[in-house]
């Protein structure tokens, strides 16, 4: 125990934050990254385009059914052969990142369609472009609706990216493993590992409830918090 | 309703009330539309002068909505000929059907805007935000004066005090009142309305019709798909009978409804007065 809190913690902690570090950077850097392409991928496959629309459907089922950890070993691994060198880093965010973007081109294809055809007719009735109406109306209709499950998404890239590690990035996850290599103590500086992960997916969470209320218009908000206060309320009755 | 809705130009004073023999507005000629093979205006005439109401009835499903969504190519016809104020908009050359390119088809829209069923304001913006929407970012006015006007615009259909109210609070009688200043606020030269009463509860319904009212009686040309026939007969200087894709029969609301000749307009008279 003295050990554990005088002489590991000391040691190694830091060590591990670097780690942390990277994850964070690899996460948020695939998080774009797959924002941007997801959004693309689904205009695409909604623009009424055949010879657009089959591609990126082929894109987007290869990418959800082939395991993530096979396409960063293939990225990595694989791409050199064919004269395509990557640093590991970003080998690591090419691969989270598209197949992110595979998986959220759907979250937001979903919500783009979810959209009340009335609206876009009711821009174009005031003389709106289709581009005016995409970002004046389309796009915050969707994130809206998409968020919720972007943060999930968010929150497990998180967490997935650790799969890196055998890429050899040096994330929370491999630091831990070095650090393991050295003192033998996998038990503590797994429980380490595990904390860091905790701390950084808990705080990403509540950044995703945040930014839900933001984007919640003020008089849903009430009742949402309403209906918190209710779940808040205690289980047992006094 | 008495408040003074149109506040477009007022005519300069040395003009009398002379009647010049008006161009007309909009001129359709021959209009198609057909989907999936189901032809739903087959060659529809309608001429509409500045100033005049317009409505059109006829059964469901007749092509009435159609042919106002086709007027500012909400829908794209297939053939004829549409002329918005002294614009040729779409056109046959030979055999082709030639469309206007997007451009000049929005800034022709954006003076013809449509009241929509269902509202269609746009929910995740306030009730001032949905009106001053058109101004700011199609006509590109300063926001302080689109503000100003939305707020005339709104005092004047009684909402002044929902102006930072969103969409899902109001009423739907007061949804479409906005949907109404919305319209409005683009200085519109026409305004299209698409059953704009087929969605209200039966009590909000009259508070609408004075809106519209007092839009007529301003001068605004309007055309109005609608079921509300006491209504039509009262307002109208046209009534376009359409059905089966075609203008059946037009005329002044005392002959379409008191004096019917033809037969398809006399049974759909008859079955709408019982």
């Amino acid at each position: 125990m003295y050990e554990f809190f005088f002489v590991l913690i000391p040691r190694y902690f830091p060590f591990l934050l670097e780690g942390a570090v990277v994850t964070l950077e690899l996460s948020f850097l695939s998080m774009a990254f797959g924002l941007v392409l997801g959004m693309a991928v689904a205009l695409g496959r909604l623009s009424g385009r055949k010879w657009l629309e089959w591609p990126l459907a082929a894109y987007v089922e290869i990418w959800r059914d082939v395991p993530l950890i096979v396409q960063l070993l293939v990225i990595y691994f694989t791409l050199p052969s064919i004269g395509l060198t990557l640093p590991a880093f970003w080998a690591g965010v090419l691969g989270l990142g598209l197949n992110l973007a595979a998986y959220l081109s759907e979250v937001f294809r979903a919500a783009i369609l979810s959209i009340d055809p009335g609206q876009r007719a009711a821009g174009l009735s005031i003389g709106m472009s289709r581009l005016m109406i995409f970002y004046r109306i389309t796009l915050p209709l969707a994130l809206r609706i998409a968020i919720p499950t972007v943060g999930g998404y968010f929150i497990a890239l998180l967490k997935d990216s650790s799969l890196v590690s055998f890429i050899s990035v040096n994330e929370l996850l491999r630091n831990g493993t070095i650090v393991i290599s050295n003192t033998f103590r996998n038990m503590e500086v797994y429980m380490m590992v595990a904390i860091i992960y905790f701390v950084m997916s808990f705080v990403a969470s509540l950044l995703v409830r945040h930014i839900e209320q933001r984007l919640t218009p003020r008089h849903l908000r009430r009742k949402q918090r309403g209906s918190k206060a209710l779940a808040a309320r205690p289980a047992v009755m006094p | 309703m008495s408040a003074r809705i149109l506040t477009t130009e007022a005519p300069a004073p040395g003009i009398t009330a002379e009647p010049v023999p008006a161009k007309p507005l909009l001129q359709v000629r021959a209009l198609h539309k057909s989907f999936g093979g189901v032809n739903v205006l087959r060659g529809v005439d309608l001429t509409v002068n500045p100033g005049e109401v317009s409505f059109v009835i006829g059964p469901s499903g007749g092509g009435k909505s159609t042919l106002i969504r086709c007027i500012n190519f909400l829908e794209t016809p297939n053939a004829g000929e549409i002329t918005f104020d002294g614009r040729l908009l779409c056109r046959e050359e030979g055999n082709v059907f030639k469309m206007e390119p997007e451009r000049v088809l929005r800034a022709a829209r954006s003076e013809m805007p449509m009241v929509f069923q269902h509202f269609n304001l746009f929910s995740h913006r306030t009730v001032l935000e949905n009106v001053i929407e058109g101004p700011v970012m199609v006509k590109r006015w300063p926001r302080d004066e689109a503000i100003a006007h939305a707020e005339k615009l709104l005092a004047e259909v009684g909402l002044a005090d929902k102006a930072d109210r969103y969409p899902d609070e109001l009423s739907g009688g007061q949804k479409q009142r906005v949907a109404i200043a919305r319209a409005l606020a683009m200085r519109p030269k026409l305004i299209l309305f698409d059953e704009p009463t087929s969605a209200l509860d039966p009590e909000l319904v009259s508070g609408i019709l004075d809106t519209i009212r007092a839009l007529a009686e301003q001068g605004m040309t309007l055309i109005i798909v609608s079921h509300e026939m006491g209504f039509a007969r009262r307002l109208a200087d046209v009534v376009h009978f359409i059905a089966d894709g075609t203008i059946v029969e037009s005329g002044p609301p005392a002959r379409i409804f008191d004096n019917p000749d033809n037969p398809r307009l006399a049974t759909f008279i008859r079955s709408i007065l019982h």
